[in-house]
């Protein structure tokens, strides 16, 4: 169906795909794996026509093609969903689907006509979406479908997904998958981009695996299994497992939550009582479909209080009352926190990494010297910039640049030495692999372990089931602002956390 | 190096529009070579040229310095103009009140003073209160956008207006001398006039209005430049600036530093006042600032919002100031527009850097990771 052959692409000094050459047979489903930054969505991008190739050739049906926009791609039946869904939320799905793409004379628009082609093909492959509802009255997994529907509409015959399981929940991923096989069935193409194995192995035909713009491996889905694609992915062994003995019980109590309910600006609770404790050498996780309160929580939690929430309940740290208590106030009694979103909370971008280092301490010892404590101490800076640079293996290891420079998992491992710096009693810790590579989620999560056999208690929310069913030692889970359950994940099943997170609607 | 990957595109911005500027001038019917030489020559000439440059970049340095320090905490001070007005009336009501008698417009001594301070307390009283009445009314719209969220760029081009109006009202009213024909307030006493640079420097005559006020403008740049690279109060505000979530997530009052950094802006501009009143006219002179404030805008964009670069592009801003007198006098057909043009398209190739980033990339002249 499609073949990119010898695909080159440079930006800057960044060879993003070096000779990369992948086919696509017609009728399959072929997955794309690699590690963050081993450039799948830039090869895909150029298929689809958003960039275009230094070098290379892409062939669709066997004929070399030249493919410099997205129009040209979509002109040769190549349709893409991003990451990211690029839909209008006030418009109807209708709406959105035609854009671009009207049908109807220069100045009337015949969305009758589209939406009944729409209901057509929603039909054609069991998508269920009303094309006269509107967007942001979908669920993300309908707005997934609605993306699917643009590219249908447009008679695509190869559909290009970027990561399209990142926002869904299990049970979502299962009927996205069904949906998928029954595109094949109807003789569809379609590639997914992806880094999840385990969605590799259950849907894919064919695999390809990349690492640093190369291809380093095509291999039947049939003939392969997750340690084989981990070891392509990073170039050695990886232990897809968080090792981890039993918590130590009868940790004392370090962060108690009573009835803490958080209503936003708009009226709206997004807490709504919920109480809990987290001990000290325990990771308590949060389990739940993204925007349940997750976020709230940890941040009220961190003292963050500028999104506009008012908060009622209390919270209790080490025995004392810190609900009136600022950020840099619980930071001060050993409160450390890795937020979920790290280029909006957690870094600043354009500041090096030694800068970035003393967020949240730059305000005393030892980042500050001198009388009262005004003057930054350079060198006392660096050396602990360099510290953490080495105790967690952050790449480059270079204090002097900014931020923005370092790959996502390398940003994390930055973050996460910084508050590890803290040495916290208590650790919040929200998404602590997302975006974060293969080899860099194994690290991650031995720190995490080790801190919690140091005796910290750990609060860890995750949208990866996987991660906080590997990684707690108890497990909770969020719905609608609410505590819904507890569940041990040594012996809980994944239907069985997915039913709670979606309170059985499924 | 990086110093020189900084100003390479504010001196390709320079450079080109010295270039177009230059076929302006050809299209008008001039000579460009001649009007250049013109404009260089006399602005670099010892000691007239060097003085007037010098001193006509003072009142910049300063603005330049406010709008920078504002913009390191992600606010833009459209504001300078009415922080230096003022300021500089503050500063002229210290030396009308405490400085004792003057000789007035008529050639008689008047006393206009409650009492008489020392020179030694009464200029630092002066400066002080030029910084202190500037960095107040700054702080106003600081305390607007931390407290009520209303947008900086709104208040303080509202509060320009106000602070015009407000000193002119009492330059006419209640400071101006009964006859005078200018609307300028009463002189202030000469225990609080700075002493010019002619006084030390050899060979530069004291006629020239290049006064100590420079010499603070210098150390202003150097001590702006420590008070936000070295200083924890300058990593609250720059950290503030390039990413408030974050700010917030690192324990920072996010309003706290736009407060702060409102006032020290306004302190800064304010300091225009204490080399037009206490350097310059010894007076408040209604209407005395060439858009002082606004031009500060352009000169800290051209000098990145860093102390260095403000310095520099005042230096060349003051320049084109003083060369432009002489190509209006002695040139046939250009007036002193042509600095003006000068600096709009200054301004206009350092607003488009991103343009000249995206072509000089693409043929590898520029190496910028972008990862």
């Amino acid at each position: 169906m499609i073949e990119l052959r010898n695909i080159t692409k440079r930006f800057a000094n960044v060879l993003a795909n070096d000779g990369v050459s992948i086919k696509v047979e017609p009728g399959t489903i072929h997955a794309i794996v690699g590690e963050n930054g081993a450039g799948k969505s830039t090869a895909m991008r150029i298929a689809y026509g958003f960039y275009t190739a230094d070098g290379g050739d892409i062939l669709v049906d066997g004929e070399v093609r030249r493919i410099t926009t997205p129009h040209d791609a979509i002109a040769l039946g190549v349709g893409m969903v991003h990451q990211h869904f690029m839909l209008v939320e006030p418009m109807t799905v209708a709406e959105n689907i035609v854009l671009g793409a009207e049908t109807g004379g220069v100045a009337s628009l015949d969305l009758g006509k589209a939406a009944e082609e729409i209901r057509a093909l929603s039909d054609e492959f069991k998508l269920a979406v009303d094309p006269r509802a509107t967007v942001e009255s979908l669920s993300v997994g309908q707005q997934q479908r609605v993306e699917l529907l643009k590219a249908l509409y447009r008679r695509a015959r190869l559909l290009i997904l970027d990561e399209p399981t990142a926002v869904l929940t299990p049970q979502e991923v299962e009927e996205f998958f069904a949906i998928l096989r029954r595109m094949r069935e109807q003789g569809k193409t379609v590639v997914i981009i992806t880094h999840k194995l385990s969605e590799v192995l259950a849907i894919s035909d064919d695999v390809t695996v990349m690492r640093d713009g190369r291809v380093v491996g095509r291999v039947k889905t049939r003939e392969t299994d997750a340690a084989e694609l981990a070891r392509l992915m990073v170039g050695r062994d990886v232990l897809l497992r968080v090792e981890k003995e039993d918590a130590q019980e009868g940790g004392a109590v370090v962060l108690g939550v009573r009835d803490l309910s958080v209503t936003g600006r708009d009226g709206k609770r997004r807490l709504d009582g919920v109480s809990f404790e987290v001990r000290a050498g325990e990771i308590v996780g949060i389990a739940g479909v993204e925007g349940n309160g997750q976020t709230e929580l940890i941040e009220t939690l961190a003292g963050l209080g500028a999104t506009g929430h008012t908060a009622a309940g209390e919270i209790k740290f080490d025995g004392h009352d810190i609900t009136r208590l600022d950020a840099r106030a619980r930071r001060k009694r050993g409160i450390a926190h890795i937020p979920e979103d790290r280029h909006r909370r957690g870094l600043l971008l354009d500041f090096d990494l030694a800068e970035n280092s003393i967020l949240g301490d730059h305000y005393r010892r030892p980042a500050v010297t001198g009388p009262g404590n005004v003057f930054l101490d350079d060198r006392g800076i660096r050396k602990r910039a360099v510290q953490i640079i080495n105790d967690f293996d952050v790449r480059p290891a270079d204090p002097d640049l900014p931020a923005r420079a370092l790959s996502g998992g390398n940003q994390q491992k930055l973050i996460i030495g910084r508050e590890f710096k803290l040495e916290p009693k208590l650790l919040l810790v929200s998404q602590p692999t997302r975006g974060v590579d293969i080899g860099a989620i194994e690290f991650i999560h031995r720190k995490l372990v080790d801190l919690r056999d140091a005796g910290c208690a750990v609060l860890l929310v995750s949208a990866e089931l996987e991660e906080v069913t590997a990684l707690a030692d108890r497990l909770l889970i969020m719905r609608g602002g609410r505590v819904v359950g507890e569940v041990d994940p040594k012996v809980a099943t994944t239907e069985e956390i997915g039913l709670l997170m979606t309170g059985g609607e499924h | 190096m990086k110093l020189l990957r900084e100003l390479f595109f504010p001196l390709v911005a320079v450079l080109a529009a010295f270039v177009l500027g230059g076929i302006f001038v050809w299209l008008i019917g001039d000579n460009p070579f001649e009007t250049y030489r013109l404009l260089i020559g006399s602005a670099f000439s010892w000691p007239d040229g060097i003085g007037y440059t010098l001193f006509y970049a003072t009142p910049l340095i300063f603005t330049g310095l406010a709008v920078a320090v504002a913009f390191r905490c992600g606010l833009l001070n459209i504001g300078a103009e009415g922080q230096l007005y003022v300021a500089a009336f503050a500063t002229a009501w210290v030396g009308i009140k405490f400085g004792g008698t003057v000789v007035d417009v008529f050639g008689t001594p008047v006393n206009y003073s409650w009492m008489t301070l020392p020179g030694v307390v009464l200029v630092p009283l002066a400066i002080l209160t030029a910084i202190f009445v500037g960095a107040a009314w700054g702080a106003i719209p600081g305390i607007l956008k931390a407290r009520f969220g209303s947008h900086e760029v709104i208040n303080t081009i509202m509060l320009n207006f106000i602070a015009i109006a407000l000193v002119s009202y009492f330059t006419q009213y209640h400071f101006k001398q009964a006859g005078d024909p200018i609307l300028q307030t009463v002189p202030i006493g000469a225990g609080v006039h700075l002493p010019r640079l002619g006084s030390f420097v050899p060979g530069l005559p004291t006629r020239i209005p290049l006064n100590l006020a420079f010499l603070f403008a210098l150390l202003a740049c150097v001590l702006v430049y420590i008070f936000l690279w070295r200083t924890k109060w300058g990593y609250a505000i720059r950290a503030t600036g390039a990413n408030p979530t974050a700010a917030e997530y690192g324990g920072i009052s996010t309003g706290k530093q736009i407060v702060l950094a409102m006032a020290v802006s306004g302190g800064l501009a304010g300091m225009v006042g204490i080399n037009e009143v206490l350097g310059y006219r010894y007076r408040y002179y209604d209407g005395f600032s060439a858009g002082y404030g606004f031009t500060g805008i352009a000169v800290a964009l051209l000098g990145r919002n860093h102390p260095l670069g403000v310095l520099l592009s005042a230096l060349l801003f003051g320049m084109l100031i003083r060369g432009g007198i002489f190509v209006d006098a002695f040139s046939g057909k250009v007036s002193k527009d042509l600095v003006e043009v000068l600096q709009a398209i200054v301004i206009l190739f350092v607003a488009c850097e991103a343009l000249f980033r995206g072509s000089f990339g693409k043929f590898g002249l520029l190496k910028r990771s972008k990862v």
